[in-house]
């Protein structure tokens, strides 16, 4: 039971991961690979601060800064050098890796007695049990604050910037700000997970953010497929439905591996789950036109 | 109100593909004047709407509006005196956000874009009222996605929009092109009421000959770039319609 819990709680570390490729993609319509450059660097930024002595309230600010700054990168290298989305953030995520390892000094930093999101409270002794409750206030309180945001007139523009460019243009809004804007803060995102998941795992690593964005897209496919299946249109149900996807993933491929699948061939199973969730709302609508 | 000073546009200088689009057009439009622009395909009046709206820059010459140089200004700044109709339905509207969201964008137009929730019920029934101006229906439906609404609809509601906040100028590219007859006309109607209602400045390019005779109080033929005829509101009153239908024969 204890397996599927630990994965429970890597979907719930995730999910800001999640939220943040749900804003790039399906908000921005901007497919943004810095995610694997950025998760590392939220976690290397956590764990550099957090070996140091600093507290929990200078680390989770710096790390949602540090991310901003990788997404706005990306963001003015596509907007104002117009270059494609995709490039740019496979530019950012390259630079990112030397940036890690700079900060972080060597490969892998463990964490060993040092401040950490998961002892700030202490609800009931079991630790597993303990981190659960604290991350489902985390994602509480993001879904609460993303869920606020797109419901404002700026989260409205945003919205809009994704859907129709021209529209929003003669709407009195610059959109590469927005865009600009848009993918730090999906970024901010991400490098929160990378701060999560750190200390979950207790230690970071400058490997720790590869193939990642698979698992925030894969997330936000199976929210997608829920969404247009159950015809949702309220956006905070959208945002649950999304960190539902985080969690389902990581307990699919916790099942993956309790079956006794070979661990190297885990990057293969979920390249075949992803693809099977992309194909699963065509090979089903083709069905309903019959 | 508006100046056009001898204004050029060359797409493509100097390559094989080069086009001149604008040659040296020079035009003022009065305050609460209707212009509508007619010419033959390539004469350059998209051309010359995208340059007042500064969705295209001129390769020289400059825009006068309201004595102030707005040549350099990029179009999202442009928008607090303009509002723009374009002639593909889907340009005009963002699909995926629902008819409440649109209008609320379109109420804050001029306006900067903050953190707060501005849709309230009053900001509700304020557009339902509006809406219910059409006669269309839609008004019960504005929290359907404006995706699922046909071109018509969509076309009528974003003339609606650009009235939702300050608007001096009003610029319609094809609004009807796309459009079966019987829609084309309730936007022409819909467009000409919100002209005279707001006391507009209104620029209409048409290619449909009887609404370039029906609406507007000044008519301009376009073509090669430049302005080859003009006819004032006196001209345009004496004007025939099979006049109007020869220019093109």
């Amino acid at each position: 039971m204890d397996f599927y819990l630990t994965a429970l709680l890597q979907g719930l570390c995730l999910s800001a991961i999640a939220l943040g490729v749900y804003l790039s993609m399906k908000i921005f319509n901007i497919p943004d690979i810095t995610t694997d450059g950025s998760y590392t660097l939220g976690g290397v930024v956590t764990a550099t601060l957090l070996t140091h002595h600093q507290s929990l309230w200078i680390t989770i600010p710096a790390v949602l800064v540090i991310g901003g700054i990788a997404g706005a990168a990306t963001g003015l290298i596509h907007t104002k050098l117009k270059i494609n989305a995709l490039l740019a953030g496979i530019l950012v995520m390259t630079a990112l890796y030397s940036v890690n390892l700079t900060i972080l000094g060597r490969s892998n930093v463990p964490l060993l007695n040092t401040a950490s999101i998961f002892s700030l409270l202490n609800i009931t002794s079991d630790a597993n049990q303990n981190s659960l409750i604290i991350l489902l206030i985390v994602v509480a309180l993001l879904i609460a604050i993303i869920g606020y945001l797109l419901k404002t007139d700026f989260g409205i523009a945003m919205r809009a910037t994704g859907d129709s460019e021209q529209m929003i243009r003669a709407m009195g809004v610059n959109t590469d700000r927005m865009k600009i804007t848009g993918l730090a803060l999906a970024n901010a995102l991400t490098a929160l997970s990378g701060f999560m998941m750190t200390q979950f795992q207790g230690f970071a690593d400058i490997n720790m953010g590869i193939g990642i964005v698979i698992t925030g897209l894969g997330s936000v496919i199976i929210a997608e497929t829920l969404i247009n299946w159950l015809r949702i249109t309220s956006v905070m149900w959208s945002l649950l439905l999304v960190i539902g996807g985080a969690v389902v993933f990581q307990l699919v491929l916790a099942v993956t591996l309790s079956i006794g699948v070979d661990a190297n061939l885990l990057k293969l199973v979920t390249a075949v789950f992803v693809l099977l969730i992309v194909s699963l709302p065509r090979l089903s609508f083709r069905r309903q036109h019959d | 109100m508006i100046e056009i000073r001898d204004v050029y546009k060359t797409y493509n200088k100097g390559q094989v593909s080069e086009v001149k689009a604008l040659n040296g057009i020079t035009l003022n439009i009065a305050e609460k004047d209707y212009l509508v622009i007619v010419g033959s395909n390539g004469s350059g009046k998209s051309t010359l709407l995208n340059i007042i709206a500064g969705s295209v820059l001129p390769t020289s010459g400059s825009i006068i509006l309201d004595q102030e140089d707005i040549t350099k200004l990029p179009d999202h700044q442009r928008s607090k005196w303009l509002a723009r109709v374009f002639q593909n339905p889907l340009s005009g509207t963002a699909s995926g956000l629902n008819i409440i969201d649109n209008f609320r964008l379109a109420a804050i137009r001029t306006q900067p874009k903050g953190l707060k929730i501005g849709i309230s019920d009053q900001f509700v029934k304020q557009v339902k009222d509006k809406i219910a101006t059409l006669g269309l229906g839609l008004e019960d439906k504005i929290n359907q996605q404006m995706g699922t609404l046909s071109g018509g609809q969509r076309q009528a509601l974003t003339l609606l929009m650009s009235v939702m906040d300050n608007c001096k100028v009003l610029l319609l590219d094809e609004p009807t092109a796309a459009l079966d007859p019987r829609s084309a006309n309730i936007v022409m109607q819909t467009a000409d009421r919100i002209v005279k209602e707001f006391n507009l400045t209104a620029i209409l390019i048409t290619h449909n000959l009887k609404d370039a005779y029906t609406y507007g109080n000044r008519l301009i033929q376009m073509g090669e770039g430049q302005v080859m005829r003009d006819l004032n509101t006196a001209d345009k009153e004496i004007l025939q319609q099979n006049h109007l239908f020869e220019w093109f024969s």
